[in-house]
């Protein structure tokens, strides 16, 4: 299992990355971490005929709070999401989901922006960033632009991205101190990519839930919210929650696809597990894992 | 169409320059330098029997460019076990069969050596979880998880 030839380009700028664009369209492919990019290539799925690695490119990397936003570049690797007290104290959904993305080795190299990219259904951050409205900066030789999560990701593998654009970072609203955040899912091994997975938030003041949040994972095209959960919890009181009623909602909103290894209507069993979880939560009784 | 391209990478303390063609992983170059002690099983990163440690961090050696690691310092096995920096694990994996085959031990070597670096006495849990991405067919983990647990209290100077 050998990748095809390809040429190699090591960007210093984004504009090398723009000038390589400009002379080889859509033959040439951003290298992140190369986590998925490469066994793609191994498997000759994909077979570009440049690669372009943005491991220098100073204008994606870093983790900074600017005003109430936490702005992550695109080429942080998950290790050093992880491992970040900003990301901590600025977004707890981004931590807790961290450890659960693949394995240490993968984490070493594997970055935010190329997870994102990537655009796995099964995969965790695509349903953090919808949950905590982030907003994409996307960057091209014409100028940039930004966009809400909503409409970063298209479907499976498949981003709003042109091949000459390129993500630069992500910039996730603050956690405020009412907020509680809820991650978990549910997989075959650690580390595997998860069969079911909720990314979730709310603000929970006075006992009351207020703009709650249910996005899940892995179990459709893209990450799924559920309006009609989201709808009952809207105002409803902690302690007085109809458990069935929001699972019932959430049937109604999401029809999990069968893929290789779990049928649909397992993954649904699975998502009402995990709300039940996620409410509980909300409650005060313990977080996600 | 693809130009070959000279680059350099300390191995083990010692430098070497090549060229190679963009598309030769880190794990075949190693082993064209005669490190085969750097095993490749799947090629899609599953696995962990090509792990190495690049710049300090473990890395798979199938899904990294030999080119990517130009500049940096990539250790293998060899040079772990030459410098002796993991002799204690190895006694202990042998002592608790934590190896049948051997095919996935370089790997795991690698991956413990790091966890022990960052996290000098995990527990039983945390074990598995920095190892999660290194398969052994043979074992059955558990020697594995007990030789791990053994060295990290050795090493912190505990009976045993
Ligand atoms: C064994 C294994 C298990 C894994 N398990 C999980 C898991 O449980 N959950 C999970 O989320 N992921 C998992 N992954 C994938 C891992 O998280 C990858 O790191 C990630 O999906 C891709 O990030 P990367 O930086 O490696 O991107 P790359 O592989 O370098 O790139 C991926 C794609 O995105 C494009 N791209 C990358 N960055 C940019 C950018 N800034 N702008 C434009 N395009 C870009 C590339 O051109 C390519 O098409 C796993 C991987 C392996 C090998
Ligand atoms: S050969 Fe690299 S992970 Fe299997
Ligand atoms: S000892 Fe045979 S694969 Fe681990």
């Amino acid at each position: 299992m050998k990748p095809n030839a390809f040429n190699y380009v090591r960007a210093k700028s984004l504009d090398d990355i723009f000038s390589v664009f400009s002379e080889h369209g859509d033959e040439a492919k951003i290298l992140a971490g190369g986590q998925s990019l490469i066994p793609t290539m191994n498997m000759r799925f994909a077979a570009p005929d440049v690669l372009i690695d943005v491991s220098d490119v100073d204008e994606m990397k870093g983790i900074q709070v600017i005003d109430n936003s936490l702005r992550i570049g695109a080429m942080s690797r998950h290790v050093d999401v992880l491992n970040s007290a900003d990301v901590a104290e600025h977004s707890p959904l981004i931590s807790m989901a961290m450890p659960n993305i693949a394995h240490a080795t993968i984490r070493n190299r594997g970055t935010f922006g190329g997870s994102l990219c990537h655009a796995d259904p099964a995969s965790e951050l695509p349903a953090c960033t919808l949950a905590l409205d982030a907003k994409f900066n996307i960057a091209s030789a014409t100028g940039s632009r930004t966009v809400a999560a909503a409409d970063f990701i298209e479907g499976t593998y498949t981003t709003c991205m042109s091949e000459n654009e390129v993500l630069v970072s992500v910039d996730v609203p603050s956690s405020t101190s009412d907020t509680v955040a809820f991650f978990d899912e549910i997989a075959r091994r650690k580390g595997d990519y998860a069969m079911a997975g909720l990314a979730a938030k709310a603000t929970v003041s006075d006992g009351k839930i207020a703009n709650p949040r249910l996005v899940y994972f892995a179990v459709g095209d893209v990450a799924l919210s559920s309006p009609s959960a989201e709808k009952i919890l809207s105002g409803a009181t902690i302690t007085d929650i109809d458990t069935d009623a929001v699972c019932d909602a959430i049937a109604s909103d999401i029809e999990p696809f069968d893929d290789l290894t779990t049928s649909g209507p397992a993954k649904l069993a699975m998502m009402k597990v995990l709300t039940r979880r996620a409410l509980n939560a909300f409650s005060g009784n313990g977080g996600g894992s | 169409m693809t130009d070959a391209v000279a680059i350099t990478i300390n191995v083990n303390g010692e430098t070497i320059s090549q060229t190679v063609e963009p598309r030769l992983s880190l794990a075949d170059f190693l082993r064209a330098e005669g490190l085969t002690g750097t095993h490749l099983g799947c090629e899609h990163g599953v696995c962990g029997a090509c792990t190495v440690q690049v710049d300090g961090r473990t890395a798979r050696g199938c899904l990294t460019l030999a080119i990517q690691c130009n500049g940096l310092e990539v250790e293998t096995i060899e040079g772990a076990t030459d410098k002796g920096s993991i002799v204690d694990l190895q006694e202990a994996f042998v002592e608790h069969n934590a190896l049948q085959c051997g095919f996935c031990t370089p790997g795991m070597l690698m991956s413990v050596d790091e966890l022990l670096r960052d996290n000098p006495s995990p527990s039983r849990d945390e074990i598995r979880d920095h190892l999660s991405g290194n398969y052994c067919r043979c074992t059955g983990y558990q020697s594995i998880v007990d030789a791990v647990e053994q060295v990290a209290r050795q090493r912190a100077g505990g009976a045993q």
